[in-house]
């Protein structure tokens, strides 16, 4: 619908007073945007929730209600956990389940991206295998752990076959999703700025799918972390090293609930640190990047 | 420079090639062009315009003349069902409602990337982005992403990056649409100011009379379903100096606009 007719817009204003108008206008309007330095609380309320938890596990464990080598409590695996260290069975356990971990993380990066991206782009690929690979999302990896062993024997082949199947398709549907959640309007962009096919994968796809990205790199490390720990609890011996779920294992053979906990409290603080120190930082930058975090509780 | 791009056998058209009276040479011809999506009602039909380099079109249309269209046509998003056009054979840019900027991107980064694109090196990439932030005067916030920009800046630098395309024909859909009343007053100086400096040609697709005629130095008539250049006004340097010239040609349009309106009542 066409407006009333008002007064009619006229040029006005010499050169000089419209710099000096829009100068004003651009800092009315934008915002200053705030960097603050360490926030503390960041570290503190984690911190805090911790030792809660840990209080309501001491407080359960002093009303005695069960056996105490059935239910330790934090100090007597604080103190399991101090004799694997001075035995050196900790560090190794953590040294080779992180090396496994994050070698085989690594290469199902590699091999996942191009797959993933292929699969984004061709229509016909990704209606025949798009299926396939959610079903194996979600198939627990663990269900591959007899399979591998009749393959490859108790050696570190099982390990990272059984990692890859945990791994790769997660982080190819990660990569997918990413894709799917692109705004038309960026690809349309990019046609019209004249992009090849290859400078549009390049230059506008991955860029702007980065956040699914990551997200699926994230589930990917998960993936592969727990399969990791799944494939040593039920796998050992062999060439197999001795890594965190090898660890546990034992533990419950030789009926130590001190180290059975231990186990589980250094995978779970592996889990965390891997969250803290690489995952965490990544996401904050790239959402920061691209202004989606204001408003966010993170 | 230019193709010819038919759909149907190639009309004679000897006269639209014909140069105007300044003796500038046509840029976009339009002959009979029409389209419609599959079987519905044809959304264009019978579009004739001839465009002329170095000219700024107003073209003025209510919800649903398929203005966007015509645009996606001309820019070679979207092929004609029927009738000719003759476009220059680079494309064009385009500029739209929202900046469709990237966000993981710097204001400098965006130019630089249709830069890029373009096949232009790095050294003079930087060089000319420089050049044209500072023509939208956006010479301090070229470090800025997107989010951090107000509705207007993000207009200028997607002005900048359809610049940084070197395209002679710069294609305009609503662009200023959704800025407050301030801002528009002062991207009509800016974009009538770019205009001149760089010599484009650029068809300014929009709703509102004013902008048209504040803007255009011709305005034409789009009637709605199908859409149809009905009518065309010429706008000269005394329509945008003189309120009351401005007022008469304003309102002459507008009546026009609401007959055409009325039609589908």
């Amino acid at each position: 619908m066409p407006e009333t007719i008002t007064s009619p817009l006229l040029k006005n204003g010499s050169a000089d007073e419209m710099r000096s108008l829009e100068a004003g206008l651009d800092s009315l309007q934008s915002e200053a945007v705030e960097r603050r330095g360490v926030d503390w609380s960041r570290l503190l309320l984690p911190l805090a929730a911790f030792v809660v938890l840990l209080l309501a596990w001491q407080f359960y464990v002093s009303l005695g209600l069960r056996r105490r080598d059935l239910v330790p409590g934090p100090l007597d695996v604080l103190g399991s956990l101090g004799t694997l260290w001075q035995e050196g069975n900790a560090q190794e356990a953590v040294w080779t389940s992180l090396q496994r971990g994050i070698t085989g993380f690594t290469i199902s990066i590699v091999v996942a991206t191009p797959i993933g991206l292929l699969f984004s782009q061709v229509r016909l690929l990704r209606r025949a295998f798009g299926p396939l690979i959610s079903g194996l999302q979600v198939l627990p990896s663990v269900a591959w752990v007899p399979a591998a062993i009749i393959w490859f024997g108790l050696t570190d082949a099982t390990v990272y076959f059984v990692m890859f199947m945990g791994a790769i398709p997660s982080i190819i549907n990660g990569l997918i999703a990413g894709v799917d959640q692109i705004p038309p309007q960026y690809r349309r962009m990019g046609q019209i700025l004249g992009a090849s096919r290859w400078e549009m994968a390049v230059n506008v796809v991955l860029p702007a799918a980065l956040p699914g990205y990551v997200g699926g790199l994230k589930q990917g490390w998960a993936f592969s972390w727990r399969s990791l720990m799944a494939a040593e609890i039920i796998a050992m011996g062999g060439s197999l090293g001795f890594g965190l779920g090898s660890l546990l294992e034992q533990g419950r053979q030789l009926s130590d609930m001190g180290i059975v906990m231990s186990a589980i409290l250094i995978i779970l603080f592996v889990g965390i640190a891997v969250e803290l120190l690489v995952f965490a930082p990544v996401e904050k930058r790239l959402l920061r990047g691209r202004g989606l975090l204001a408003g966010s509780t993170r | 420079m230019t193709e010819l791009l038919t759909a149907e056998p190639a009309i004679e058209s000897a006269s639209a090639l014909e140069a105007d009276d300044g003796g500038r040479a046509p840029a976009v011809v339009l002959e009979n062009l029409g389209k419609r999506f599959g079987d519905g009602a044809p959304v264009l039909e019978n579009v004739n315009a001839v465009i002329h380099q170095g000219e700024f079109v107003a073209l003025l249309g209510a919800s649903g003349c398929g203005k966007s269209t015509l645009l996606n046509i001309i820019s070679g998003l979207d092929v004609p069902t029927s009738g000719a056009l003759e476009v220059p054979a680079d494309g064009a840019a385009f500029m739209f409602q929202d900046s469709s900027l990237f966000p993981w991107l710097s204001a400098r980064g965006n130019i630089e990337l249709a830069l890029k694109l373009r096949g232009v090196g790095r050294v003079e990439r930087k060089l000319r982005a420089t050049e044209l932030l500072e023509l939208v005067n956006l010479g301090q916030a070229a470090a800025k992403r997107p989010h951090e920009l107000s509705g207007g800046m993000r207009q200028r630098v997607a002005l900048a990056r359809a610049l940084a395309q070197e395209r002679p024909l710069l294609l305009m859909d609503e662009p200023f649409a959704a800025l407050d009343a301030i801002t528009r007053d002062l991207l009509h100086n800016e974009l009538e100011r770019v205009w001149r400096e760089t010599g484009r040609t650029i068809i300014f697709v929009t709703h509102n009379v004013r902008e048209a005629v504040r803007l255009g130095q011709r305005v034409l008539l789009l009637s709605s379903k199908p859409g149809r250049v009905v009518a065309e006004w010429d706008v000269s340097e005394e329509h945008r100096t003189n309120a009351g010239a401005a007022g008469k040609l304003t309102g002459d349009i507008t009546d026009r606009l609401r007959e055409e309106i009325r039609r589908h009542a």
